[in-house]
């Protein structure tokens, strides 16, 4: 219970000194919309908020899938071929330092109107990194004893992979995914901002400026940290399940 | 007991491996010539980088020699082979399984005719045997370094392996744990016999565990010094104190200092 308590105590403290700081300042709500705007402006665009609401999120998921795929594809490539990683890791964090607020642009353009597509190649091109990266890491710092042990016994190089490899860069993984869910969403969002006549929160925040409806651009803003906790939560579960090994109890 | 008319269980027949590194040819081990008895225990003792860990790859089938044979149970090894145990200095327990599940592990590789409920037991009776009853469902990062390693030796012990290769197990414990160990090596040796080889840098473990000890030259590494170890029916550490013991310890120690001068020189 306490478990539960705390973090909603903490959330209402918040809500309410924000209140108060809008309030105290006497700020119009173009400054600062404050908590008690946000709710009318949510119940206004209900139904948009929804649909747009559902249209970030598959968009998101669906961009991290295949972050996922791509990544621990990339990261099996490097992790198990030296050759391989000196040859594709520059390449690799170029493409990652290149700012993805850039790039919003040129795929707007290169696919005009495709909002679906723009949008998942957004979310999947900014979040694959960690993945490749930690799975690369994972799989190549495998220390050569737990190769022996296995190889001693006879065992081909895809079981090591299955019986070793794999579980033991889990928790790599989630650490990376917890960092690529955030990044997804990010992606996600830049583009919706972006592209013109979208869809999903990032276009209902653009109309929010583009109408002067301030409060409703904080409660889209709301709206994503919302979403944003809920997927963030969902990998930890999924952490839980699959790698919850490496979880040291403290007692 | 009338180890001459046993057969060799390891035989290593003028062995010399070579290194291929960036900067040329580093001979490890060179002209070596050693047998290990079956049921026999034999310890390598040998200044530090001299080929040891190599020896042990050698045996296990993992690499394979540039001149030379390696024969196991009569039969010239050719690539790895299920019938070797093994275990480190690093236990190498994986953590996402239970001790038992680690334990059976070989027996989800090797091939064999045991269902899941005999591999079970035969995993227990191993645990118990090192005396990690009640242990089974903990995950090893529950268990102490000595724990660990002792749920490593029945992970190498479990499918019956006609050598066990012991690559510095209690390098890493502290003594009293090596010593608790000592006693587990002996009690596994009484009831699961085993042709054993001990790679080790602590010269008491070696005549205390071995029946036979081997000193190794400096690299490249050949037999320069062996000594066979009288042992009693139940060795007690006490046994490490008596002249006897004592005197062999000072002329292991005395070879190991020519091995490491001689190691020096061919740097």
């Amino acid at each position: 219970m306490r478990h539960f308590l705390v973090p909603l105590y903490a959330i209402i403290i918040f809500l309410v000194l924000w209140e108060l700081l809008v309030w105290i300042n006497d700020w119009p709500n173009y400054k600062m919309a404050s908590p008690s705007d946000i709710w009318p402006a949510f119940w206004k665009f209900k139904v948009l908020f929804f649909q747009y609401g559902w249209d970030t999120l598959w968009r998101t998921v669906v961009g991290l899938f295949i972050a996922v795929l791509c990544g621990v594809f990339l990261g099996m490539i490097m992790g198990f071929s030296k050759v391989l990683r000196e040859a594709i890791y520059p390449l690799l964090v170029g493409f990652n330092a290149i700012p993805k607020a850039t790039v919003v642009p040129i795929i707007a353009l290169m696919f005009v109107g495709q909002h679906d597509l723009n949008t998942v190649l957004i979310a999947f091109m900014i979040s694959f990194f960690p993945i490749a990266v930690s799975v690369s890491i994972g799989l190549s710092t495998l220390e050569p004893e737990y190769r022996d042990i296995l190889r001693s016994l006879g065992a081909s190089k895809s079981l090591i992979f299955w019986k070793i490899a794999l579980p033991k860069t889990l928790p790599e993984f989630f650490g990376a995914l917890k960092i690529a869910v955030t990044l997804a969403f990010i992606g996600t969002n830049l583009m919706e901002i972006v592209s013109p006549h979208g869809r999903g929160l990032g276009a209902l925040f653009d109309s929010g400026k583009t109408n002067s409806d301030y409060p409703l651009m904080f409660a889209v803003l709301i709206a994503l940290a919302l979403l944003g906790i809920g997927l963030y939560y969902v990998v930890v579960v999924l952490e839980k399940i699959f790698a919850g090994w490496a979880e040291r109890s403290t007692d | 007991m009338s180890s001459n008319e046993k057969k060799d269980a390891i035989i290593i027949k003028d062995v010399t491996h070579t290194y291929k590194t960036e900067t040329g040819f580093l001979p490890v081990i060179k002209n070596l010539n050693m047998s290990i008895p079956e049921n026999g225990f034999t310890a390598v003792v040998g200044p530090s980088g001299c080929g040891k860990s190599t020896l042990t790859k050698l045996i296990s089938g993992l690499l394979l020699p540039d001149e030379g044979e390696v024969y196991l149970s009569g039969e010239k090894i050719t690539t790895p082979r299920p019938t070797v145990g093994m275990a480190f200095q690093n236990p190498v327990l994986l953590e996402w399984r239970s001790i038992i599940k680690n334990v059976m592990l070989p027996l989800e590789i090797v091939p064999n005719k045991l269902n899941l409920q005999q591999k079970e037991q035969r995993a227990k009776q191993l645990l118990s045997l090192v005396g990690l009853e009640g242990f089974e469902e903990k995950r090893p990062s529950e268990l102490s370094g000595g724990m660990r390693q002792r749920a490593s030796l029945c992970r190498a012990l479990v499918h019956k392996p006609e050598v066990l290769i012991l690559d510095e197990p209690f390098g890493a414990l502290d003594a009293f744990t090596r010593e608790d160990l000592w006693q587990v090596m002996h009690n596994l040796r009484k009831e699961e016999p085993f042709t054993g080889i001990l790679i080790t840098h602590d010269l008491r473990e070696s005549i205390f565990l071995a029946d036979e000890v081997v000193v190794l030259s400096g690299r490249p590494a050949s037999k320069q010094f062996f000594v066979k170890v009288p042992k009693s029916k139940t060795p007690k550490l006490e046994s490490l104190y008596t002249s006897k013991s004592i005197d062999m310890l000072k002329s292991l120690r005395k070879q190991i200092e020519i091995a490491q001068s001689q190691q020096e020189q061919n740097k």
